[in-house]
């Protein structure tokens, strides 16, 4: 599946649910399904977000597409992570590079996306396409 | 409290007509009503703040002090009228020793700007608390870094409170300034301060009381502690962001040289030599937040009508009932408990991050905050990351405090889940 085909599956599986309840029980448990990186790849080199929660993102490139590594300490930041690694990881370096993610929009999770939402969603998807683009993580961090 | 008791205090007869002052209060957040319990971040704004700011803007906007015309002699007056409300409220000798800055943060660097150069020499020492927030610890390094001045911190105890007897051992002949906060941000301690003033005034050592936390939730009596210098921000008592206040003994700021210059704090300039202007107007360089000055006296006003004891005695119960129901959560470890306790309370939930706490409050319609607070010395101290904060003031209710227990209940099992 391309990147949008995959962003048009969430957003029809999160149009589904009924109310914020079962939207964030469904981001927490992809949070927990998410395999914890190994403590390894933990390290200061691979945060792309530090604040109140934390993100590590490692990738590897194989064959001209990126596949994605990511882990957070805070649960929910964890499962959003889950579903920017399900729409992106294994996907061709030139189409992240290019990508726009409309879903998180559309699922209603875009108070995410505001620069001071402490989570690093938003680093984190900048830090990916950036990996993507340019073949460098850039760190971010917040103040609160 | 118990429903069935008889309540002396207005507050609770009030309550219905001061919540609707607040027109914020009044909305959902994701569907839920509002309870919001981030106060000790800033205060909601009554109307009658809201209408002062609107009706400066709208009647009478000009600038304050130099203008001979109607509208700016109308502005000054309120400007200052504003200031003298202020000392009353404080109960400073004078006006003039109310300088209005941009907050409490702006204040202590002023301080720390000012003090510093008259008063301060290599080796010399400035006394703060481990509990302080960044803006009483990061002021101090940059201006004290220049001439060698350094920086101890008292230690606190596990319930975190102050450490008296260290606090007396470390009062020595190097210290020249006491720098503490009156109310923990984060923990919520209510520090000893007429204990601390006495003992530092026995030895000469003056003392900056930053009041941010305190100013809105206990009367304070500049002349009655005895303090040297207070610093507080408008925006946490209820009136405008952008505008606070130093308060100083009219001695220091008499003896003090300007941390500014610019417009309104001058006598006379030559392009040899400035003389300055007279109190308070030496410290108020350039045209100041004359809206907010104007706001921050009708929040006073506000406050005076409800009256600051009234305010005390309501939300000690408030914080008895937040902090004794916070207890019977059995994850929760309360992060701060002293016996002398106000305004705010701090806890972790083990096994869970404090964001997704946070998070899922918000999806409830309840608003805290998460995180260091700005005081990171203090987070190593309790070896945690952060805390969550529910902060009161006195619009608060005792059904919200029920409702916020009940929604973080209710964010823990869905955390769990």
């Amino acid at each position: 599946m391309t990147i949008n085909q995959r962003q048009d599956e969430l957003i029809v599986r999160f149009s589904k649910m009924e109310n914020w309840l079962e939207k964030y029980k469904c981001i927490i448990q992809m949070g927990k399904e998410l395999p914890a990186m190994d403590a390894g790849y933990r390290k200061d080199a691979n945060l792309i977000w530090s604040c109140q929660a934390m993100v590590w993102v490692h990738s590897e490139e194989k064959d001209g597409r990126l596949f994605i590594r990511a882990d957070s300490d805070a649960f929910i930041t964890k499962g959003l992570i889950a579903l920017v690694l399900y729409v992106l990881s294994g996907q061709p370096v030139t189409e992240i590079a290019a990508s726009s993610l409309y879903f998180i929009d559309e699922i209603n999770l875009k108070e995410h996306l505001t620069p001071n939402k402490s989570n690093g969603i938003l680093a984190m998807i900048n830090g990916i396409q950036t990996l993507a683009s340019e073949g460098r993580l850039v760190a971010a961090s917040c103040t609160i | 409290m118990n429903p069935n008791e008889i309540v002396c205090n207005s507050i609770y007869k009030d309550l219905f007509k001061i919540r609707s002052e607040f027109p914020v209060l009044h909305q959902k957040i994701n569907g839920a009503p509002l309870i919001y319990l981030d106060n000790a971040a800033t205060t909601q704004k009554p109307l009658s703040v809201i209408n002062a700011i609107a009706e400066y803007y709208q009647c009478y906007n000009s600038n304050i002090h130099r203008g001979v015309h109607h509208l700016s002699q109308k502005a000054t007056m309120a400007y200052e009228e504003s200031r003298v409300k202020i000392a009353r409220f404080i109960n400073a000798r004078h006006a003039h020793e109310i300088i209005f800055n941009k907050g409490s943060t702006d204040g202590i660097n002023m301080m720390a700007y000012c003090f510093n150069k008259k008063y301060l020499k290599k080796g010399d020492v400035v006394l703060i608390s481990a509990m302080e927030h960044h803006a009483n610890i990061v002021p101090w390094q940059i201006f004290g870094q220049e001439n060698g001045v350094e920086l101890h911190a008292v230690p606190i105890d596990s319930s975190g409170e102050l450490n008296m007897d260290a606090f007396r051992s470390m009062l020595d002949e190097k210290v020249k300034l006491v720098s503490i906060t009156y109310v923990s941000n984060t923990l919520g301690t209510v520090n000893p301060i007429k204990e601390i003033i006495k003992m530092a005034h026995r030895q000469q050592i003056p003392v900056l009381l930053d009041a941010a936390q305190a100013i809105a939730h206990t009367a304070i009596d500049v002349q009655e502690l005895d303090v040297d210098f207070m610093v507080f921000s408008g925006h946490k008592m209820y009136g405008p962001t952008g505008i606070g206040v130093l308060y100083s003994k009219e001695t220091w700021l008499e003896q003090m040289p300007p941390h500014q210059g610019g417009g309104d704090m001058i006598k006379e300039v030559s392009f040899e030599r400035t003389t300055y202007n007279r109190l308070p107007y030496k410290f108020e360089a350039g045209t100041p937040a004359i809206s907010s000055a104007i706001g921050l006296g009708a929040a006073v006003d506000y406050l005076g009508t409800i009256g600051m004891h009234e305010i005390a005695a309501y939300e000690h119960e408030l914080t008895g009932h937040l902090m004794t129901s916070l207890t019977e959560i059995e994850e929760l470890r309360l992060i701060g408990t002293a016996k002398d306790h106000a305004g705010a309370a701090s806890f972790v939930i083990s096994g869970h991050h404090n964001s997704d706490i946070g998070e899922l409050l918000n999806q409830q319609g309840i608003a805290v905050r998460t995180g260091h607070h700005c005081t990171q010395p203090l987070m190593k101290i309790f070896n945690i990351k952060g805390t969550v904060r529910a902060s009161l003031a006195l619009y608060n209710t005792h059904e919200e405090i029920e409702d916020f227990i009940s929604g973080l209940k209710n964010a823990i099992s869905i955390l769990k889940s």
